[in-house]
């Protein structure tokens, strides 16, 4: 297994961890991590690029740290410490956010403490950082965080161009058409993600590049007592 | 009692953790493909959202608030969260194998579930009292199990269908969630209305 490891951190560069966040392996758009904020925040292209910064942050903070430590902490308690670390850098940051930019903290409201719960940053905890060194890590933290960052600001910026008809606050097609506010409601956040999914599906078609199917389950910390609930339902339809 | 009450409904119906608050969805998503998989998932969250709520409620007021160290409120309720599905767990386990066997599977997957952190900060965010936010984490907890209940029936009827490819699985989905999203919206202001 440690061989097969080494072999593979060889073949694949720095670049390349840093890329595959942010197109192959999109946390949101193609792994479906992280689902709450990207639903929750994205009524504006200000508050989806706010939220998505944050957690970049924490990510890349998050994902050093665990690299660093990762020698010293027991793997029977690694995912409570993990946790600890994570809940840190998320207070951090909610003091940053406080008090450099009230506006987006009111917006992102209990969406920036609950940063600590994101799958994608215990997820990327658990199967990237606690076994590559700390310059991959980083990589793959900022190239996750850009590309939920991505995620979140093509979501906010296609509802606020429905919802309110502006982008970033300035007015594109308001004076045209009657902005549509259903948009900037829940009902509009899971029709456009939906939507977003289908069109990366598409494009992943067309480009003849096979999606990983399953729900990005793999990252998450709990997949194996998940992965049991579905073998039992599987044996359960037999 | 009204009180009680306005908030019991609006938590389940108007405000609605999975369908307008976007709490939960992960779970939403991954386990409501059965109904009894999706029951019993509901129901060991509401569980834990009860419990977690009866605990973090006082550690905050009369710990950290005291101390001044409101902003550790992250750290320790995650904290609190994650021992406390361990030692419901393990408690199961000992006295209660019966139930430990149909929700155990499901307890792990609770620790890193938004919607039982998010309804213990939410109790802190809306400063209610002890009893009202006992009441508004069982209300969270059944709205939960309401919208997995639902979803489980309509996404037996989705699978069988045709529809376009790059729809199949989780976009048609969200695109279902929008639409009963779309139709919770209606309940808006009857909750006030009912109880006057």
């Amino acid at each position: 297994m440690d061989q097969l490891d080494t072999k593979r951190k060889d073949k694949i560069g720095l670049k390349s961890i840093f890329m595959n966040g942010i197109i192959k392996e999109n946390p949101v758009l193609v792994l479906l991590l992280g689902t709450c904020p990207t639903l929750a925040v994205t009524t504006s292209a200000v508050n989806g690029l706010g939220m998505g910064v944050s957690t970049m942050i924490v990510l890349i903070f998050s994902n050093v740290f665990i690299s660093i430590f990762k020698n010293i902490i027991p793997s029977r308690v690694r995912i409570p410490a993990y946790i600890v670390i994570i809940a840190g850098f998320v207070t951090v940051v909610g003091f940053v956010v406080k008090a450099y930019a009230p506006g987006i903290d009111k917006a992102l409201g209990i969406f920036l403490p609950l940063i600590v719960v994101n799958c994608i940053i215990l997820g990327r905890a658990e199967m990237f950082a606690s076994r590559m060194s700390v310059l991959e890590s980083t990589f793959d933290g900022a190239g996750m965080g850009i590309g939920f960052t991505f995620a979140l600001l093509l979501i906010g910026t296609t509802r606020e161009l429905l919802g309110s008809g502006m982008i970033f606050g300035v007015a594109i097609t308001s004076t045209l058409i009657e902005p549509m506010g259903i948009f900037l409601m829940p009902p509009g956040g899971f029709f456009v993600f939906g939507c977003m999914i289908a069109l990366v599906n598409k494009i992943m078609k067309n480009k003849k590049i096979t999606p990983k199917q399953e729900m990005g389950c793999a990252g998450c910390p709990s997949s194996a007592s998940c992965n049991l609930l579905t073998d039992q339902e599987d044996l359960g339809k037999n | 009692m009204k009180e009680i009450l306005i908030i019991l409904m609006s938590v389940i119906i108007v405000d609605n953790f999975v369908l307008s608050k976007f709490l939960g969805i992960c779970p939403f998503l991954g386990v409501s493909k059965k109904l009894d998989a999706a029951v019993g998932m509901s129901l060991a969250v509401t569980f834990v959202m009860i419990i977690a709520t009866a605990v973090t409620y006082p550690i905050y007021k009369f710990l950290l608030v005291k101390y001044n160290l409101e902003y550790l409120e992250t750290i320790v309720f995650i904290l609190v969260i994650a021992s406390l599905v361990q030692l419901v767990e393990i408690i199961l386990k000992k006295y209660v194998p019966i139930l430990q066997r149909s929700l155990g599977i499901y307890l792990p997957l609770i620790t890193t579930n938004c919607a039982v952190l998010g309804v213990t900060l939410l109790n802190i965010k809306d400063e209610y009292t002890y009893i009202h936010s006992l009441v508004n984490s069982l209300g969270a907890g059944i709205g939960f199990l309401l919208a997995m209940v639902l979803f489980s029936g309509i996404r037996q009827r989705i699978e069988h269908n045709n529809i376009p490819l790059s729809f199949k699985g989780v976009p048609s989905i969200l695109i279902a969630a929008s639409i009963v999203a779309l139709s919770f919206m209606g309940f808006g202001g009857v909750i006030e209305g009912m109880f006057v």
